[in-house]
């Protein structure tokens, strides 16, 4: 391999001078000072709104505009009956680098769907946010497209969410009651399934 | 003998040979739908079209003669066209539901698609709607949507079980396959067509929605339902618990043996695995208050040491139950250590009558390796009964019964097994599944099942077959030969170091035993090897 040698910068005279650095970086503090005192003082009086003042962003008040593209917390999308659109293929499941994802499919009432996850975890403590579960997903049920970025528990089991909180990200744990109307497999609900099937096929396939 | 050219290579088949059977002596792979080996040709999904030298149409390679100097291409540029065309005809009206089915990752479709199709779909119209989950018998699913009329199913209803439940009914895109009126899939073979299915049209309701088929692991083994030993392949997946209710064993399926069980398994066999996983002993048990006849959990060192002692005292008198169930190393094992050693007597029970059989594969005895214990000379020369054995623990005339698999309940009645619980004698249970024996042995060891320790069965023909280890012993269940051997190492029977492993045990036992005489694990295969005939060994006796 060739070897690239790099000259190390030398100091010119004037900047080994020292002190006219220094003014020059404090150039910059003092623009930036009066800049805001000014642009506050502005504000106060209702004028040059559409400018911002400050560079920092007082967070958590003053959330960072986010890029559209940006990965964050997943969600689960839900179809117009109120059941998740997702059909239990588990290729995320088994694209997912970190194993986070854990599914249990279950045979739907509807031979048009026929199958629907009645178990969709994912752990968030293990997950690395590659995003392949989106990239994989035939039916586009799943998306990182919550905005929800401060994800913090006390303990490594809260961590883990459930189709719960997938499917309504405003939900924050601790999920106190259960309000999903098909047959699935929740914490809440003590892993038991919620309601009989004939409850469920009527309940999906006559959505009142 | 005719000679034809295939891709340019030169062979030899018998007459009346097609020439995708000449194409798979020469490890050609011809790509097909209807045709099967084990059934009789259709020639109606036109996959396997080859090019062959002056005939002005591309031919079938399932139905064609091979004739001498015949010159056949099956990748010339004509005959991948012709392949991507049928390919795409098949897949006018088949739905896109890859995610949802079962097939996916097995299927011919899929497979197809990806090694001779890879065309740019050009069908726009509306598909054709059909039925979907039509539960068409105890174990077969039917979605008549994914189905592209191939009729293995109907060959196979029509010529191997001859129930003639399946038929092929309307016609053009309207065709589907389907049930007779009034006709159910309940026939004891009916989930071969499942196995038969190339796509998604047939699939095993047991198994529906259970796994992907990409997280099996596959291990090759040997069917214990009955003694027909049907060469099988288990389907299992030991690193997502969540699936499938946390049982390992997933599906079974058959394999190929010509001399077994050609392409064909029972249903019962298929569906006989559930004891693998559930009811399963996983912890060693010691009873503690005699009068109760209380059991708790104890730990392996504590029984072998408690066993063992019992079994070393002098003059010790020794009953065992032994089990067709057991493959032939826990056999020699059993027969070794406390046979030989020990002194014990011997007694392996008959099978139970009753049990249903017919002149295809399924034998009336429902255990895999009697033929094996047969051979290994078990039960010893003076046969006793189970019940003469436990007859003696009631009587006091034996100071440990130990009893392998079988539930005493079933063989002597619940009154005997009761008064041989608390009598004097020691008993000693050793098994797979919990039953009414376990809770009144004084102790419980744990046993591994059969697949989960390798080793060998021998089939009613006399022919010795490779169980295969498929999952770890489950919960602290140890192997029969483990356990025997450490009981051996405490009642001072000389060690054996190179017992470790079955395949060990067996170069002992085929040292030992004459029908197993010159056989290992490699020269038995996946295929099986038949054990020596008695005639043989009588001879080999006699000089």
């Amino acid at each position: 391999m060739a070897v690239k040698v790099v000259q190390r910068p030398q100091l010119t005279f004037w900047e080994k001078l020292y002190i006219p650095q220094i003014l020059c970086g404090l150039r910059i503090t003092f623009r930036h000072f009066f800049r805001n005192l000014f642009l506050h003082i502005a504000h106060r009086f209702g004028r040059k709104t559409d400018v911002r003042a400050g560079v920092t962003y007082q967070y958590p008040e003053e959330l960072r505009p986010l890029f559209s593209r940006l990965r964050t917390r997943h969600r689960l999308m839900v179809r117009g009956n109120g059941a998740p659109r997702c059909v239990g293929c588990m290729l995320c499941e088994t694209v997912c680098p970190a194993k986070c994802i854990t599914i249990v499919p279950a045979e739907h009432p509807d031979p048009d769907v026929e199958k629907f996850p009645v178990r969709f975890d994912i752990n968030l403590g293990v997950c690395v946010y590659c995003g392949y579960c989106v990239e994989v997903c035939p039916e586009d049920a799943i998306r990182m497209d919550t905005g929800i970025l401060d994800i913090a528990a006390t303990s490594r089991e809260a961590m883990k969410l459930d189709l719960h909180e997938l499917m309504n990200p405003e939900l924050r744990k601790p999920v106190a009651a259960c309000g999903l109307d098909f047959p699935h497999q929740c914490g809440v609900h003590g892993g038991e399934l919620r309601g009989s099937w004939e409850e469920t096929l009527a309940a999906l396939t006559h959505p009142e | 003998m005719p000679e034809l050219s295939i891709d340019g290579r030169k062979v030899n088949v018998p007459e009346g040979t097609t020439v995708i059977e000449a194409a798979e002596q020469l490890g050609i792979f011809v790509p097909r739908y209807c045709y099967h080996p084990g059934l009789s040709t259709a020639g109606n999904c036109r996959m396997c079209m080859v090019d062959v030298e002056n005939s002005p149409k591309p031919q079938i390679a399932c139905n064609l003669p091979a004739t001498e100097g015949m010159v056949v291409e099956t990748e010339s540029e004509q005959a991948r066209k012709d392949r991507a065309a049928v390919l795409e005809f098949l897949l006018a009206n088949h739905p896109l539901d890859c995610p949802v089915c079962d097939q996916a990752g097995e299927c011919d479709l899929q497979n197809y698609y990806m090694s001779f199709g890879l065309y740019d779909p050009r069908f726009g119209e509306q598909k054709v709607k059909k039925q979907k989950a039509i539960e068409v018998g105890p174990h077969v699913m039917l979605d008549q949507e994914r189905c592209i009329l191939c009729s293995r199913c109907v060959r196979f209803t029509d010529e191997i079980t001859k129930t003639g439940e399946f038929g092929i009914f309307n016609r053009g895109d309207r065709a589907e396959v389907g049930l007779y009126p009034g006709e159910t899939l309940d026939n004891p073979y009916s989930a071969n067509v499942v196995d038969l299915c190339p796509v998604g049209a047939l699939t095993e309701r047991s198994f529906r929605f259970k796994a992907r088929v990409w997280y099996l692991s596959s291990t090759e083994s040997v069917c214990g339902g009955c003694s027909r030993g049907c060469n099988t392949e288990l389907h299992h997946v030991s690193n997502r618990p969540h699936l499938n209710d946390g049982e390992r064993l997933l599906r079974v399926k058959p394999r190929h043996n010509p001399d077994v069980n050609q392409w064909w398994m029972c249903d019962e066999g298929r569906y006989g695995h559930d004891w693998i996983d559930v009811d399963r002993l996983g912890e060693v048990r010691r009873r503690t208050d005699e009068a109760s006849r209380r059991q708790v959990e104890s730990t392996w060192e504590a029984a072998l040491d408690g066993v063992g002692t019992a079994l070393s005292a002098g003059g010790a008198r020794v009953g065992v139950i032994a089990s067709a169930e057991l493959t032939n190393e826990d056999l020699f094992c059993l027969r070794e250590v406390l046979g030989a050693h020990l002194g014990a007597r011997i007694a392996l029970p008959p099978a139970p009558a009753g049990g249903t059989s017919d002149d295809f594969l399924i034998r009336p005895d429902k255990t895999p390796n009697r033929k094996g214990a047969t051979l290994l000379g078990i039960p010893d020369a003076a046969t006793p009964s189970a019940e003469a054995l436990v007859d003696a623990a009631i009587a006091g005339e034996l100071d440990v019964l130990w009893v392998f698999g079988h539930d005493l309940v079933e063989l002597v009645g619940a009154e005997k097994t009761r008064a041989a619980a608390v009598g004097e004698c020691l008993l000693v249970y050793s098994g797979t599944n919990d039953h009414a024996t376990v809770s009144l042995a004084h102790w419980v060891l744990p046993s591994a099942a059969a697949v989960e320790q390798d080793g060998t069965f021998v089939n009613c023909d006399g022919r010795v077959q490779r169980v295969g280890r498929a999952l770890a012993p489950y919960g602290d269940s140890r192997e029969n030969r483990r356990f025997l051997l450490e009981i051996a190492a405490r009642t001072g029977t000389p060690a054996r170091e190179d017992w470790n492993g079955p395949a060990g045990v067996f170069a002992t036992m085929a040292e030992a035993v004459g029908s197993f005489a010159g056989m290992s694990y490699e020269s038995i295969g996946d295929q099986g090897a038949h054990s020596a005939p008695s005639e043989a060994l009588a001879e080999a006796e006699q000089s």
